[in-house]
């Protein structure tokens, strides 16, 4: 009896994993038919971005597919990923299959450069260093500029309160820390009262959203702080976005934002989109796109668009991060790092 | 089955289970433990071993990291002791009254589970700010809960709210409330039935619920991120300094903070399992 009973109750058992082991067949196979088996006339090319070039990229692609495909006669499909830029590199670099990244800081394309990811030089492969706008850090603040914000020192006057993202995560976080940097700096102050302004500013600042967009949320929808520092594009679509509720103000100094572009080469070799991804890319450089991207409150890097569009982008002074330091990686070191300058700062801000 | 049933009771050693097969189920349930569990947690360690010592202790010991530890802690410390208390009133009001709509808020309770957790930090976030909801009658009297402790360990409340509810509500269930009648026909005040009869009753489901709550507390990520604020040293928790050192491309660093927390989640939850046991000691 028992060895009857313990051979059913087994047979039993094994059916159960048999029918578990092919629910996890089928799983499995669903799971790689849906990545694999793309019809050969069309191409896909994975775009990753930061933060607040969801607008601008929507609209190149647009006008990039529609090219691509009389060209070639060829279907392409772009998609789009955007976040805080150090956060987008990361991803790209954990195995993100990203075709092209643009992303805010020199850095971050360089970190995944430096995961061998893309060819060394990159930076020459493209117009322009690949840097195909540029832009700067402008004050955002609420209608009217109640509490009269004109200048950095403004804001740490009592009662100000600054919204701007995680230098850490964020593009836009880091450029804010370095236009206020430079703001002391390149006007004849010392590194000393760099530190004693920026521990000040710190302190106004309620709070650290992980990227510049998080930040417009917090700034716009929840109605929190007095003034945002943002990119200059983000300040533009937030007055839009608003519908007048917030207006920008330039400072008089601030921070010139190079973001830059890339192939990434190994992930496209694989992938055999190399030829699109470059087309894609230096289709940004070209004198038609340059001015979609002035529209689009992005200054544009060709001269002649540029100067075109002369109006639209008040001048101010825009000192380059060369300017406050040795390069990109010496800043990183000196402000980013575990224990650098940011998190002194915040230590300090800490501590009433 | 039926031989099964008319069986003699054999006097053989081994025990009869219901579940067939002892060394399948066995090897099924360590199979499944080392595949979800072992490995990634060995994969975890192994990350961090590749760090010098001194680099360890650096990444993990700095002062930032402290006090990350100190805010994770001490919030889902407070956020436990809340929820059982909270828990332990609304397990009795669903056991023991009858009224309208008690089903429906019966199965409310579970709902922190459901949810996304990033939508209530989000909500809360919103209510809590200066012009929301709350925050709006709470900033003028300086009560700021957006972006400061009090709204992380508000957000881990809501979060850890099914666990003592769920856990001693069956208990609850099963004592039947004679016990209360006998204790004051034996001349016990409310207080003493309270303390004496009822509490070490559902004393070890109320402990196993505040150790769920807690270790929930401690990892929770998604709703705690949009109303801390983030800020270091002041309202930065574990598992955003983790995120955050990722973003510097500091992997090895990261789980170095990550290794501290599973080390001092353990330790904690097996002081606690140690006081259940000690709690049970003449059962």
């Amino acid at each position: 009896m028992t060895i009857h009973s313990f051979k059913t109750v087994s047979a039993r058992s094994l059916h159960w994993l048999a029918a578990l082991m092919t629910l996890t067949a089928i799983g499995m196979s669903l799971a790689t038919t849906g990545c694999t088996g793309k019809p050969a006339n069309s191409q896909e090319l994975l775009h990753v971005s930061y933060d607040v070039t969801r607008e601008i990229c929507t609209a190149v692609n647009e006008k990039f597919i529609k090219r691509y495909e009389t060209e070639t006669g060829k279907k392409l499909t772009i998609k789009q990923s955007h976040g805080g830029s150090s956060s987008q590199a990361r991803s790209v670099i954990d195995g993100l299959k990203a075709d092209v990244v643009s992303l805010a800081l020199w850095i971050d394309i360089n970190a995944i450069a430096k995961s061998g990811l893309i060819e060394p030089g990159w930076e020459n492969r493209l117009p322009n260093e690949s840097i195909p706008y540029f832009s700067t850090v402008v004050f955002v603040v609420r209608k009217g500029n109640p509490k009269n914000i004109k200048d950095w020192p403004d804001l740490v006057r009592e009662g100000v309160e600054v919204i701007t993202p995680n230098p850490k995560s964020s593009g836009n976080g880091k450029l804010s820390f370095l236009a206020a940097w430079g703001s002391v700096t390149t006007r004849g102050g010392s590194d000393e009262e760099a530190m004693k302004y920026l521990t000040d500013l710190y302190r106004h600042v309620p709070v650290l959203e992980s990227g510049g967009r998080g930040a417009t949320t917090t700034f716009l929808n929840k109605r929190i702080g007095d003034v945002q520092l943002a990119w200059e594009n983000e300040g533009y679509l937030a007055v839009k976005e608003s519908k007048g509720e917030v207006e920008i103000v330039y400072p008089p100094v601030s921070i010139r934002a190079e973001p830059v572009t890339a192939v990434v080469t190994s992930n496209a070799k694989r992938k055999g989109t190399t030829e699109t991804a470059e087309a894609y890319l230096k289709f940004y450089f070209e004198p038609e796109v340059q001015k979609l991207i002035a529209e689009n409150f992005f200054r544009p890097s060709d001269p002649q668009v540029a100067e075109e569009f002369q109006e639209k982008f008040p001048p101010l002074t825009m000192f380059r991060v060369t300017d406050i330091s040795k390069g990109w990686d010496d800043a990183q070191t000196r402000f980013f790092s575990e224990g650098a300058l940011f998190d002194q700062i915040s230590k300090l801000a800490a501590k009433r | 089955m039926s031989s099964a049933i008319s069986s003699p009771p054999s006097g053989s050693l081994k025990k009869r289970r219901v579940l067939p097969g002892l060394g399948l189920s066995l090897g099924y349930s360590i199979t499944v433990l080392t595949l979800l569990l072992f490995i990634p947690l060995a994969a975890c360690f192994a990350k961090a071993a590749t760090l010098t010592p001194s680099q360890f202790w650096a990444a993990a010991w700095s002062e930032r990291a402290q006090s990350a530890y100190f805010v994770t802690f001490f919030c889902s410390l407070i956020a436990a002791i809340i929820d059982s208390i909270i828990g332990v009133i609304l397990a009795w009001v669903l056991v023991r009254y009858q009224f309208f709509g008690k089903r429906f808020i019966d199965s409310l309770i579970d709902l922190p589970f459901a949810l996304p957790t990033a939508v209530a930090g989000l909500v809360y976030a919103n209510m809590y700010a200066e012009h929301g909801w709350f925050g709006k009658w709470l900033v003028p009297w300086g009560i700021h809960v957006a972006f400061t402790k009090l709204g992380i360990i508000l957000v881990l409340v809501f979060v850890g709210l099914p666990f003592v509810v769920r856990t001693v509500q069956p208990l609850l269930e099963t004592l039947d409330d004679d016990l209360e009648d006998a204790a004051e026909l034996l001349g016990a005040t409310r207080w003493q039935t309270l303390s004496m009869v009822i509490f070490p009753a559902i004393q070890p489901a109320l402990l196993t619920g505040f150790a769920l709550t807690f270790a929930r507390a401690i990892g929770e990520f998604g709703s705690v991120i949009f109303i801390s604020g983030n800020l270091q040293y002041k309202t930065e928790i574990a598992p955003y300094l983790i995120v955050s050192r990722l973003e510097e491309y500091a992997y090895a660093e990261a789980t170095a903070v990550a290794v501290v927390l599973i080390v001092i989640s353990l330790i904690l939850l097996v002081i606690i399992n140690g006081l259940e046991r000690w709690n049970r000691r003449y059962d």
